[in-house]
């Protein structure tokens, strides 16, 4: 049996929720959850955990040398770093429009990175 | 020489709140000025690229510089003028009625800014170090948690290798996650109370994920190092009081304080508006009115909001009670106080006019998991609200309908704890 405990971040009251499992989480059992939402949270956390990844990116325009940017969806956990640290090595022309997609399909994620903020120049 | 224009209504600060509070001014056909000491439109939201604002007000999960970009669009939409780089330096009111801004800018210099309506949308500002003190010496490396969110994400400086946080409000926790992608090491985030003073969310998503640790009751007792910081010293609180014996090291370059914001009313407090001890914002009746006649306030300037979400809908509801006031309503006179009691630290806004219906909003001072807010007048409660989840860390609100609030005297706010079942 492997178990961890979590908190639901699905609504202010931030329930502690217990979690017990055997091999890959057949049988999963959720405790400490007041409402299904917590439950559904604590199984796509333990099985697949993904976050929205925000950043700056390097740019050619003098007005705004660092361009906001970030994945258009979830990214699986295991592959934030690797997106970072293309990122970082990244210098993108302007003009941009909010939107735009910087990386399309990374690392077959099916998740794109977008620019936050347009830029003329 | 020194310009003259005239407005209708001129708004002091492009953030959510200046821009939401003069697309409702200029929709309606009211000539509308919007000013910024800073280059371009969005105020604090540009520097916030991480995501979670805009869920309730565009239905839609967004980042600081979207939300900003989609209320800006709709404040030119509308009509409404910017004066960008131009400082308000202060209010005035003519002996003719008509208020005056006197503003600069380095590239047209002093000009003069007539209105016959003033929108306080000046935001607020970080407590610092200095309104703490923190002993030690004053070596580099020592920032607010909202200057270095500036130098990462619109500067794109690195303000060191290896930090400390005081303070878990939640720029602080957003930043332990920006500066940790970043390659910075976050070593602990320091807070006094026995809780967090951000949201669970943050908690969980920008400590936890990166297992920082959080020191609850623990206190920055020493910041250590010449020219540079080389670690601070952290003792545990007892009683509130930091148990020196037990104090020990944290090397480290950087140290952030996240400790609070205050709305920034040097300009209002100026030009006569007076202030609320409890918000640091002005006093306003329910048409988001100040105590001085033709000058309203909205947003973080008024009170610190936690959602991005409720300043434009405090900002939209204030424009529409300066267009009737445009149009001619009376204003203020016939309202009665309201005053914020027991569990309460605010309410907003602070007056009300009887048969009119009044959204009021709250800060409480205790954590509780069922919170029971009541309306009291003349001895009756009017109206009682509960809440499953109570937290000083997000705001409450309370709508009152005109119907119950018909009678003249002061209306009393209190917070009590449900009765267990
Ligand atoms: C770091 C941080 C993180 C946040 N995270 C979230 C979040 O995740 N979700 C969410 O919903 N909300 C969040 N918020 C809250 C929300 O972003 C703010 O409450 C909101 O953007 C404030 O808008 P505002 O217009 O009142 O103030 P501001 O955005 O501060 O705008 C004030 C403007 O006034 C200008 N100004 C001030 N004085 C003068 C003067 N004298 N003359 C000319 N111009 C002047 C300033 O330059 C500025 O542009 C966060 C806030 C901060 C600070
Ligand atoms: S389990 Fe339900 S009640 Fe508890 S925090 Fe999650 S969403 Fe909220």
């Amino acid at each position: 049996m492997k178990k961890r405990d979590l908190i639901c971040i699905s609504c202010p009251f931030g329930c502690r929720l217990h979690a017990e499992w055997s091999g890959t989480f057949e049988e999963l059992k959720i405790t400490g959850n007041r409402c299904p939402r917590g439950a559904a949270y604590a199984d796509r956390e333990l099985r697949n955990p993904a976050r929205i990844v925000t950043a700056v990116v390097r740019s050619t325009s003098a007005e705004h040398p660092w361009l906001p940017v970030r994945t258009d969806r979830e990214l699986p956990k295991p592959l934030i770093d690797a997106l970072l640290n293309r990122l970082y090595r990244m210098r993108v022309e302007v003009p941009v429009s909010r939107g735009d997609i910087l990386i399309e399909n990374f690392e077959n994620s099916s998740v794109n990175v977008i620019f936050s903020s347009t830029t003329t120049r | 020489m020194i310009q003259e224009e005239k407005y209708e209504v001129a708004v002091i600060g492009a953030g959510a709140a200046g821009l939401c509070a003069a697309t409702v001014c200029a929709s309606a056909g009211r000539n509308t000025l919007v000013v910024d000491r800073e280059e371009h439109p969005g105020g604090i939201l540009r520097q916030c690229i991480h995501s979670g604002f805009g869920l309730r007000y565009f239905k839609e999960e967004l980042t600081g510089p979207e939300y900003a970009e989609r209320v800006a669009e709709k404040a030119e939409r509308a009509g409404v003028r910017f004066r960008f780089g131009t400082t308000v330096v202060s209010i005035r009111r003519e002996t003719d009625g008509a208020l005056c801004l006197t503003s600069l800018s380095t590239a047209e210099g002093v000009r003069i800014i007539r209105a016959d309506a003033v929108i306080l949308a000046m935001g607020c500002r970080e407590r610092t170090r200095g309104n703490l003190a923190v002993p030690g010496s004053r070596p580099a490396g020592v920032f607010t948690a909202g200057a270095a969110q500036r130098l990462l994400n619109i500067e794109g400086i690195l303000p060191g290798k290896k930090a400390v946080i005081a303070g878990s409000g939640d720029i602080g926790l957003i930043m332990a996650r920006r500066l940790t992608w970043a390659g910075i090491r976050v070593e602990a985030v320091v807070e006094i109370m026995p809780y967090p003073a951000g949201l669970t969310r943050n908690i969980v998503q920008c400590l936890d994920d990166f297992h920082i640790p959080l020191l609850l009751e623990h206190s920055l007792v020493n910041i250590l190092g010449h020219g540079r910081v080389e670690a601070v010293e952290v003792a545990p609180l007892s009683r509130g009081v930091p148990v020196t014996e037990r104090k020990f090291r944290i090397d480290c370059d950087t140290v952030l304080f996240s400790v609070g914001l205050i709305p920034e009313n040097e300009l209002s407090a100026e030009a006569g508006v007076e202030l609320n001890p409890a918000t640091g914002g002005p006093l306003v009746d329910s048409s988001y009115e100040t105590g001085v006649p033709g000058i309203f306030a909205c947003g973080n300037v008024l009170h610190v909001h936690d959602l991005v979400d409720f300043v434009s809908e405090e900002a939209e509801h204030a424009a529409r009670m300066v267009l009737r006031r445009l149009d001619g309503s009376d204003g203020g006179s016939g309202q009665f106080p309201v005053r914020a009691e027991s569990n309460l630290k605010y309410v907003v806004p602070n007056r009300f006019l009887p048969g009119c219906g009044t959204r009021f909003a709250f800060r409480s001072l205790i954590v509780c998991d069922d919170g029971v807010l009541e309306a009291e007048q003349n001895g009756k409660i009017l109206l009682s609200k509960r809440f499953s989840c109570v937290r000083p860390a997000e705001m409450l609100t309370l709508e009152v309908p005109g119907s119950l609030l018909k009678e003249p005297g002061e209306l009393k706010f209190r917070l009590r704890k449900g009765e267990e079942i």
